[in-house]
């Protein structure tokens, strides 16, 4: 095939101007792995501090940066728009049988916001690095340094480029289906991504709005968080929260959508329960907005309110519960292949299924008076969005990667990197849950002695994770190179990416595919 | 040696609460177990059981839901969710809801140190005098920015927060010293914000409350000791490394008898008058290439603190 999107168009300029859903998922895919590499060496650093060998690498106020650079570039630059504006944008309208996405031009600018959003957030590094953590609490954010702006500016104007893609989501699933593909055939990855999408239209709003006010009291002192001029500093944690929590549903819905997509494949199954599956994504997206008050159970809040937000909490277990059987019980009777996206999705069913657990830990007041702000909640989050979000992202890319490059990898390679980092990150998150049931309190620059045998256990984690990143990025970038030749559907998939080329032509299929059934006909097809 | 971990995995008993929030914690820990085999242990059986063979068919048995055992994981995990919410919520209204008689003492958090204020008349700094058995209460507000006033031993934990007042209560149940941690980040020295909850018999009480200095130990504990905590326990070691590296302020390595040079361009012999005055009046000599960041300790060490101070930081090589 001479035409395919890649080679249709040639140079760096054809890929900055492009409007190819296909093209701007891949720049995202770069630049997402890119801030990725970035903000795990932060992470690094923060663990070698932490091993305490005997000398400190960086003063408090470094380490105290570390992790607010890691914390922010992972959150708003790496995990939320990880899976949506990366997969998504390259797997959606190929899914949906469509030619791009609704708004090209919209999702072109909203990738250049994103990237606007970053750079502002990154010039703050300039300016003496903001300090504040990724969650800018005030009253502290409004008396540290100036470069908290910078940041906070980032973040907003990244905002929008999240709200625009999950518009340019959700008018893409409503009208431009192709002919056949009723509701109740779209592939699950496709319902998790709306259900996102929803979130990301009607919250990042909100995070916007806090931004600004947070701008807006620091430079003209108006008198919102700040007690001293008369404001409330916990109003902000609600504010904050009202975003960040649907946040974390913007997080883990699309990996929970990919490893429903894959588990069926590498099982050569229909997935149990597609109903079930589909409506627990929206009834998540549902209860995440009334959730928030979660993060505040110590914070002054009321009897009452934490009575409401410890209950509507716990009610998310259950949906939740339902994808997990559901993914389970897809695997019984199956024809299971041990390829790499399947092993990612064993990953993420081990690690999410213990940051799901744990979750109920932190829903439960009394028991997360003790755990809150130390080191079980650090362990419990990172379970769920590097667990779950980042297995997600990983499955995906391994999965997509020959539509997207033509080329396949050493599944060898694949599974050794697999297991370091899946080792490596129980290693590594393991020992926290239990330094932070001993009261180790999170963002602790030094710790009592009697703390420091997990910590170093967890940072001999970090580098068996980071060795397995470093696997993965060898590998796949030699398999871009010199990989073999990949078939149009090489995992034997049924929904409608596989009917096209690898990599497909710009306009995706050469004629508009007509779908006269759901994707799990693996009793005729497989 | 298994009993030996599991209880390692949590702080001491030190309140009438912590025995009963630990067996809440272990009864989530079982069914967390419990899940995870189920979860992950089928998805593994599974997988080794229906792995794909050569020479097998492609072809699998169609199955694509079944509603009963779908009926049986939405209403069980419900069950048990709604249980441990309403034993958690149970337990939590026990957590906040002070007696009527609790002794009150205020609390009042500032970068980075905590100061206790009691009925008596009474403050003290780092160090938090309470009384054995018997309900207490803090009524606690910051100075600055958000703090949070967390001891393991007791299983509490309660933000500090400027422009309000938070409270807090607990009642120690086991003599001797517990932990003080803060846990909201503060800055700089955020894990520096350190102190420490001293249990006191009645008869230490009754001492205590008629502002009689209480001996922290019944053990004579050296001077130098008693600097090494002091240097601790006053967040020194936020700015003043010991091992020669530079942090915020000058390393206090080897500074004894050492000539120092200052901002002014003179030089001075670092004596004991000298260390005294570093800390009492940071700003009467400025170290060369320091910012004038030290706070003043003026009024914050009696005499004999001070002295164990020096004592300590002369025994610095
Ligand atoms: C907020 C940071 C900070 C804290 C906390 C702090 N210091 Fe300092 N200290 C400094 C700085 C900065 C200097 C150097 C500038 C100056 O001379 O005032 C300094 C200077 C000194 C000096 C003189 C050092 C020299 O090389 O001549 C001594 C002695 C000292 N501090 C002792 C202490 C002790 C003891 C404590 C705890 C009771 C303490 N400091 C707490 C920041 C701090
Ligand atoms: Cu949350
Ligand atoms: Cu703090």
């Amino acid at each position: 095939m001479s035409g395919n999107y890649i080679t249709s168009e040639k140079g760096l300029w054809s890929w900055m101007k492009t409007l190819d859903h296909k093209r701007i998922g891949v720049m995202y895919l770069f630049t997402i792995l890119t801030f990725f590499l970035i903000g795990g060496l932060f992470a690094v650093a923060i663990r070698i501090q932490l091993a305490h060998l005997g000398k400190n690498i960086v003063t408090a106020d470094q380490y105290n940066k570390l992790f607010t650079y890691h914390g922010a570039i992972m959150v708003f630059l790496v995990v939320i728009p990880a899976i949506p504006a990366a997969l998504g944008n390259f797997a959606l309208p190929l899914l949906v049988g469509a030619k791009d996405v609704a708004f090209p031009r919209l999702n072109l600018f909203s990738y250049y916001l994103y990237i606007i959003g970053a750079l502002v957030a990154c010039s703050s590094l300039l300016v003496g690095g903001a300090d504040t953590g990724w969650t800018f609490y005030t009253p502290y954010a409004l008396k540290t340094g100036v470069a908290t702006l910078y940041v906070v500016a980032g973040a907003f104007i990244a905002g929008f480029s999240s709200v625009l893609t999950g518009l340019n989501f959700i008018v893409t699933i409503n009208k431009l289906r192709a002919p056949g593909l009723t509701a109740f055939r779209l592939p699950l990855f496709c319902w998790s991504i709306y259900a996102t999408s929803i979130i990301q239209v009607l919250a990042t709003p909100v995070l916007a709005i806090t931004l600004l006010l947070l701008i807006m009291e620091r430079v003209m002192k108006i008198g919102v968080f700040d007690a001293s001029l008369g404001g409330d500093p916990v109003l902000f944690q609600h504010f904050f929260w009202f975003y960040s929590h649907p946040a974390v549903y913007i997080m883990i819905l699309p990996a929970m959508g990919i490893i429903s997509e894959i588990v069926p494949v590498f099982s050569r199954k229909p997935i149990f329960g597609y109903k079930a599956i589909a409506y627990s994504s929206l009834g998540i997206a549902a209860i995440s907005f009334l959730v928030w008050g979660h993060h505040m159970f110590v914070s002054g809040q009321s009897k009452l309110a934490n009575f409401v937000f410890s209950l509507l909490t716990m009610l998310v277990a259950v949906p939740t519960g339902i994808k997990v059987f559901s993914w389970v019980a897809t695997m019984y009777k199956g024809s299971i292949r041990f390829q790499a996206p399947m092993l990612y999705a064993f990953g993420f069913l081990e690690l999410f299924t213990i940051g799901g657990l744990t979750g109920i830990y932190c829903a439960t007041i009394a028991i997360d008076v003790h755990l809150t702000d130390t080191y079980f909640i650090v362990a419990h989050f990172h379970y769920v969005m590097v667990g779950g979000t980042l297995m997600g992202l990983l499955a995906g890319m391994h999965y997509w990667f020959p539509k997207m490059t033509g080329r396949m990898y050493s599944e060898v390679a694949a599974f050794w990197a697999w297991l370091f980092i899946v080792v490596g990150f129980n290693l590594t998150f393991f020992p926290q849950f239990i330094l932070g049931s001993q009261g180790m309190p999170r963002r602790y620059y030094d710790y009592p002695a009697k703390f420091t045998y997990l910590n170093r256990m967890s940072s001999f984690g970090t580098s068996l994770v980071s060795i397995g990143f470093f696997m993965v990025a060898i590998y796949l970038i030699y398999a871009i190179k010199k990989g073999k030749i990949a078939p149009s559907n090489p995992w034997n998939g049924l929904t409608l990416e596989w009917q096209t080329t690898s990599p497909p032509p710009t306009e995706n299929f050469e004629q508009t595919p007509v779908v006269k059934d759901w994707f799990y006909e693996y009793r005729s097809k497989a | 040696m298994w009993n030996k971990f599991l209880a390692s995995t949590l702080p001491a008993q030190g309140s009438a609460l912590a025995a009963k929030w630990d067996t809440l914690y272990w009864f989530l820990t079982a069914i967390s177990v419990f899940f995870f085999f189920l979860i992950v242990g089928g998805m593994i059986y599974f997988a080794i059981k229906y792995r794909h063979k050569k020479g097998t068919p492609e072809t699998t048995t169609y199955i694509t839901g079944h509603h009963k055992l779908e009926a049986v994981w939405i209403t069980i995990p419900t069950i048990l969710v709604l249980v441990i919410f309403a034993w958690g919520y149970k337990l939590y209204v026990n957590m906040i809801e002070a007696p009527e008689n609790a002794y009150e003492i205020h609390v009042q958090a500032e970068k980075w140190v905590w100061e206790f204020h009691y009925k008596n008349g009474r403050k003290t700094i780092g160090d938090l005098f309470v009384p054995l058995n018997k309900p207490v209460k803090l009524i606690m507000t910051s100075e600055d920015v958000i703090h949070s006033f967390f001891v393991p031993d007791f299983r509490v934990k309660q933000d500090v927060v400027p422009g309000m007042y938070t409270s807090v209560w607990f009642q120690a149940e086991a003599p001797g010293k517990h932990e003080i941690f803060c846990a909201e980040y503060c800055g700089t020295s955020h894990s520096g914000m350190l102190g420490q909850v001293i249990v006191l018999d009645d008869a230490k009480w009754a001492d205590f409350e008629q502002g009689k200095e209480i001996a922290q130990s019944d053990k004579p504990v050296s001077m130098q000791d008693q600097g090494a905590e002091l240097f601790r326990k006053r967040s020194c070691a936020a700015c003043h490394s010991l091992d020669g590296t530079r942090r915020v302020g000058p390393t206090l390595k080897g500074l004894f008898n050492a000539d120092v040079p200052l901002a002014d361009g003179t030089t001075v012999k670092a004596d004991e008058n000298y260390l005294r005055e570093s800390i009492e009046v940071p700003t009467a000599k400025i170290v060369q290439g320091f910012a004038p960041s030290m706070p003043s300790y003026k009024g914050q060490l009696t005499d004999a603190e001070m002295t164990a101070l020096l004592t300590y930081l002369k025994s610095l090589k």
